[in-house]
């Protein structure tokens, strides 16, 4: 099989999986995206354990041991994410993305010298 | 690199090789669906369509073991976990007109250049590069077992102990604060989400 | 005790009062008045002490170096001859008296305990450079007493005359300074050192390499702090500081350095006579000019400070004339004299109630309430007019002798020009001062109209001080020119047949117009009532001179001037009255020539740094802040937008180093 095909829909799958990430406004989504960005790499992993298996002498068959250790590192991630996710939207009452700016310059400090931003910051992170 | 390359035309693809094809576009039209969908659980649900057809795109690739193994967690926990956390989270069923944040057009443009500067660079590398599937199965499970188990084993009882921490942390994250904890966390969580929303007001 | 170590106890037992009384003065009041007296009282007896020792003989040398200081060494140094001994003398008598006037000048004054110890750290510098033999530590002793200077004058800041006249006081001796520094680094650069007998070892064997140059330098500074023209004008404005202030600088202190200075050094001076002649002219316009304004003042203590101003010419003129026998003779019998003056002055201005000579010229009996301060002052005003036996006519026949003897060419040491100019303008002068001191006897004792005020006795502090230095003023000239020769340099100082004639005639001529004129003139002032007296009469003597001295201007428009057609200076100067009451527009003339250029260049300085630069500066802040408020718009704190940067970034990266890579 020519590996072109596997190496091309794992770049087109990572690239979506890409825009996912950048473009949607739930987090829960977002990790969705990211699954997808990671099993472009798992697909790749195969790929190319499968083409140097053959080509290759010994590869410790690498490519899989990693593509598992992927999977089960993925699984780990999609937990922890989810508590983090569940956490905000339980303090926050939102899990969208795009609403949590704690890190955003405050909107009425527009001189440097001014007192405003720290006093927001230190109110929004509390 | 050039081995046997003579022998296989271009235009001449093998059963499997339409097999991957076929299985590879539907798996990309799913995970397309699945990031622009603006039904949430829809995309939960696309996106089962995707890792099953990568599950696919692995038995073809002969990689069984890990073919299966992507059925079993990706299909059966990580998408459950999905639902669950949408549900959780009180994801509005049906269409939802704010999917998409604002940032849609920047990550468009970024992905569809990333995904042209990374195929033109893949099939100008690999376009001369063929796969021999023929003999054994290069991912069978004994094959797996015996390279996790001779050459893997140290990272494997590692990546163990990562798993309990990321269990043990995904507990303590979603557990409720306590009352004593809840008392001064309350309004001060109330105060930032307060801020958050001037801060969105005002612009 | 060795007379070494008297001679260094004496600038410090002052130095340890002033210490002692400004750490103690708030908290220990009534150690203030003692810390005041005693240390300067030994000072005094110990420099009696020096005095009797040196005894006019050879001069005592001492040096101790502290540490090495480069090329030219720094040492402490005494240097003790009859100058010394005898100046050192005049400091801690005249000190003594100022202080314990002060205690009853100043009884009630919240700021006597600085005031005192002021005054101790000035007479304790003025000690030291007196004593000193090392023109370092000379130079320390001048600057401080510059510093004090400032803070005396300036002791009734409350009046903006006061603050004025401290500021003037401090920058126009600064002025001097300056210069003077200059020439002191490149005397020693010539001679190698800063010890005065090495400098004038150097001098007597011709190593001087530019004697001119440091001549005139070592001049300016002098002008300065003696109150010679061009650098006088801060003298008439000191008088907003308190009568014993004005006493100690004019007296003994600070103005007498210049001249104890120029007396020390004089070999240098000789050795250049362009330096001579210009002293000699500098004495004569300071002389004639200060003798022609003090007689058109209104405020008495400013009649006294011009008369500073001349004595202090005749003291120059003796210098220029190379006899500096002479010049500190005068010193020492001006500093009695002056000193009795000023107190007097203080103790008329606390009975009478002002400043101002036309009020005290409508005031009646004002002599049968101060009987003290009048019988001194009369003896003081004789001595200052010269008449004899008085002490000032024997000082001044000796610098009027040595001019003459100059001027004749009987000598090698000084250019006859010299003696020609400090002759005529002598003579010009002793006619002029005993104009000025008829003319402050007659409208301060003899005048007619209301009774003065009576407020009682004046303090006995106050009063016996004045009977003290009326001795040395009255007897002091007749002992001391036949004693002082063996002190000083052997020249006689016993007045000659001509000079005494011609002074003396010069003298009365000078009286009798004057009083001529004062009997024309008398009648007129009961005719313009004038007069404004303190607004506290009762109070101590300072409250009262600090309130007279506010309210001349609002009384009469001019700190020294009074439109009094009474006064018989008016008479006398005709058109000139007006601009010698100003001290000759000499103010008005640095104000068009220093202060107008000086004002004008900082207000371009002020336009360039404000507009030009500051331009520049603004500019440089305003790019990095448009270039910050860009960058912080870009701050939107969403997540997604951070990655899509940093992900396009990363894409364009890697397709830059594919493309380098692949050498496209």
């Amino acid at each position: 099989m020519h590996l072109v095909y596997p190496v091309v829909l794992s770049a087109l799958l990572f690239c979506t999986g890409l825009y996912g990430v950048l473009a949607r406004r739930n987090a829960i989504l977002v990790l969705m995206s990211v699954e997808l960005m990671l099993n472009a790499v798992n697909l790749n992993l195969v790929a190319f354990d499968v083409w140097l298996s053959k080509a290759a002498a010994e590869t410790l068959h690498s490519g899989q041991a990693l593509t598992l250790f992927t999977i089960a590192i993925a699984a780990a991630e999609i937990g922890i994410g989810l508590a983090i996710v569940l956490a905000v939207h339980r303090n926050r009452g939102t899990s969208d993305i795009d609403r949590l700016r704690d890190t955003a310059e405050g909107p009425e400090s527009d001189g440097p010298d001014s007192g405003a931003p720290a006093a927001e910051k230190a109110e929004a992170t509390t | 690199m050039s081995l046997a390359a003579p022998t296989h035309g271009f235009l001449s693809p093998t059963g499997v090789e339409i097999a991957f094809l076929l299985v590879g576009l539907v798996t990309f039209g799913a995970a397309l669906v699945s990031v622009t969908t603006r039904q949430l659980v829809h995309a939960a649900l696309w996106l089962v369509v995707t890792l099953g057809g990568l599950a696919v795109e692995y038995l073809l690739l002969t990689a069984e073991f890990i073919a299966w193994v992507q059925v079993l967690i990706y299909v059966g926990s990580v998408v459950v976990l999905l639902l669950f956390g949408l549900m959780l989270t009180k994801a509005p069923i049906g269409r939802s007109p704010d999917a998409d944040s604002g940032n849609r057009w920047a990550a468009l443009t970024v992905a569809v250049a990333a995904a042209a500067a990374l195929v033109w660079v893949v099939v100008d590398a690999f376009r001369a590069t063929w796969i021999d599937l023929d003999g054994a199965a290069a991912g069978s499970t004994k094959v797996t077992g015996e390279s996790l188990f001779q050459h893997w084993v140290l990272p494997f009882e590692a990546l163990s102990v990562l798993l309990l921490a990321a269990l043990v942390g995904a507990i303590v994250l979603s557990r409720k604060a306590k009352a004593d904890a809840a008392g001064p966390e309350v309004p001060g969580a109330r105060d930032g989400q307060a801020a958050a929303e001037r801060a969105e007001g005002a612009r | 005790m060795t007379t070494t170590t008297l001679a260094v106890l004496v600038p410090l037992l002052p130095f340890l009062g002033a210490a002692a009384g400004l750490l103690l003065g708030r908290t220990a009041p009534g150690f203030v008045r003692p810390l005041a007296v005693l240390p300067t009282l030994a000072a005094l007896l110990l420099a009696v002490l020096v005095a009797v020792r040196q005894g006019g003989g050879d001069a005592i040398d001492s040096a101790t170096e502290l540490t090495p200081t480069g090329s030219v060494p720094i040492e402490l140094a005494l240097h003790i001859d009859g100058f010394a001994a005898l100046v050192a003398l005049l400091v801690g008598a005249v000190a003594t008296c100022v202080q314990i006037y002060s205690t009853g000048y100043l009884r009630d004054d919240p700021r006597y305990p600085s005031y005192a110890a002021l005054v101790s750290l000035f007479t304790s510098a003025m000690f030291l450079v007196v004593y000193s033999g090392d023109l370092i530590v000379l130079l320390v002793g001048w600057e401080v007493m510059g510093i004090c200077s400032y803070f005396l004058v300036g002791h009734y800041w409350e009046t903006p005359e006061a603050r004025a006249a401290s500021l003037k006081a401090f920058l126009v001796t600064k002025l001097g300074d300056v210069p003077f520094l200059i020439g002191l680094f490149a005397l020693a650069t010539d001679a190698g050192s800063f010890r005065i007998t090495r400098v004038l070892g150097t001098v007597a064997s011709g190593g001087l390499d530019h004697p001119t140059l440091i001549a005139l330098l070592l001049l300016a500074g002098v002008a300065g702090k003696s109150a010679q023209f061009p650098l006088h004008t801060w003298l008439p404005d000191a008088m907003a500081g308190p009568t014993p202030v004005s006493a100690l600088i004019h007296a003994a202190t600070m103005v007498a350095a210049g001249v104890y200075f120029v007396a020390r050094l004089l070999p240098v001076f000789q050795a250049s006579t362009a330096a001579m002649v210009v002293l000699a002219f500098m004495a004569a316009v300071t002389m004639a000019g200060s003798a022609l304004a003090a007689l058109a003042q209104d405020d008495i203590k400013r009649v006294l400070a011009y008369s500073t101003i001349g004595q202090l010419g005749y003291m120059t003129g003796a210098l220029a004339v190379g006899d500096r026998g002479a010049a500190v003779f005068h010193l020492l019998s001006h500093g009695a004299f002056k000193a009795l003056l000023f107190l007097a002055a203080g103790v008329i201005i606390h009975a009478a109630g002002t400043n101002s000579l036309a009020a005290m010229s409508r005031m009646s009996r004002l002599r049968d309430r101060v009987p003290d301060a009048y019988w001194t002052m009369t003896v003081a005003l004789l001595a200052l007019a010269a008449i004899p036996p008085f002490s000032g006519f024997f000082s001044k026949e000796s610098v009027l002798g040595a001019a003459e003897h100059v001027a004749t060419g009987h000598t090698e040491h000084a250019p006859g020009g010299a003696g020609w100019i400090v002759l005529l303008a002598g003579l010009l002068t002793a006619l002029l001062t005993a104009a000025y001191a008829t003319r402050l006897w007659l409208l301060a004792f003899r005048g007619r109209g209301t009774e003065a005020p009576d407020h009682g006795r004046q303090p006995l502090t106050m009063t016996v001080v004045l009977w003290v230095l009326a001795v040395p003023s009255l007897a002091f000239g007749g002992l001391a020119f036949r004693l002082l020769p063996d002190w000083f340099d052997g020249g006689s100082l016993a007045p000659t047949l001509t000079t005494s004639v011609l002074g003396t005639g010069l003298a009365l001529v000078g009286g009798l117009v004057t009083y001529g004129a004062w009997q024309r003139t008398t009648a007129l002032a009961a005719r313009t009532p004038m007069g404004a007296v303190a607004a506290h009469p009762e109070a101590d003597a300072g409250l009262v001179e600090a309130e007279a001295i506010a309210s001349h201007r609002p009384a009469y428009g001019d700190v020294a001037y009074a439109p009094d057609p009474a006064d018989p200076g008016r008479l006398l100067l005709g058109p000139l009255h007006r601009p010698a009451a100003s001290g000759f527009h000499l103010d008005a003339v640095y104000a068009a020539l220093f202060v107008r250029p000086v004002q004008a260049g900082a207000s371009l300085v002020r336009f360039l740094d404000r507009e030009v630069v500051d331009t520049y500066v603004r500019g440089a802040a305003a790019l990095p802040r448009l270039l910050g408020a860009a960058v912080r718009r870009a701050q939107t704190g969403n997540v997604q937008t951070y990655v899509s940067a940093l992900l396009a970034g990363t894409v364009v990266l890697a397709v830059a180093v594919l493309l380098v890579a692949t050498g496209a």
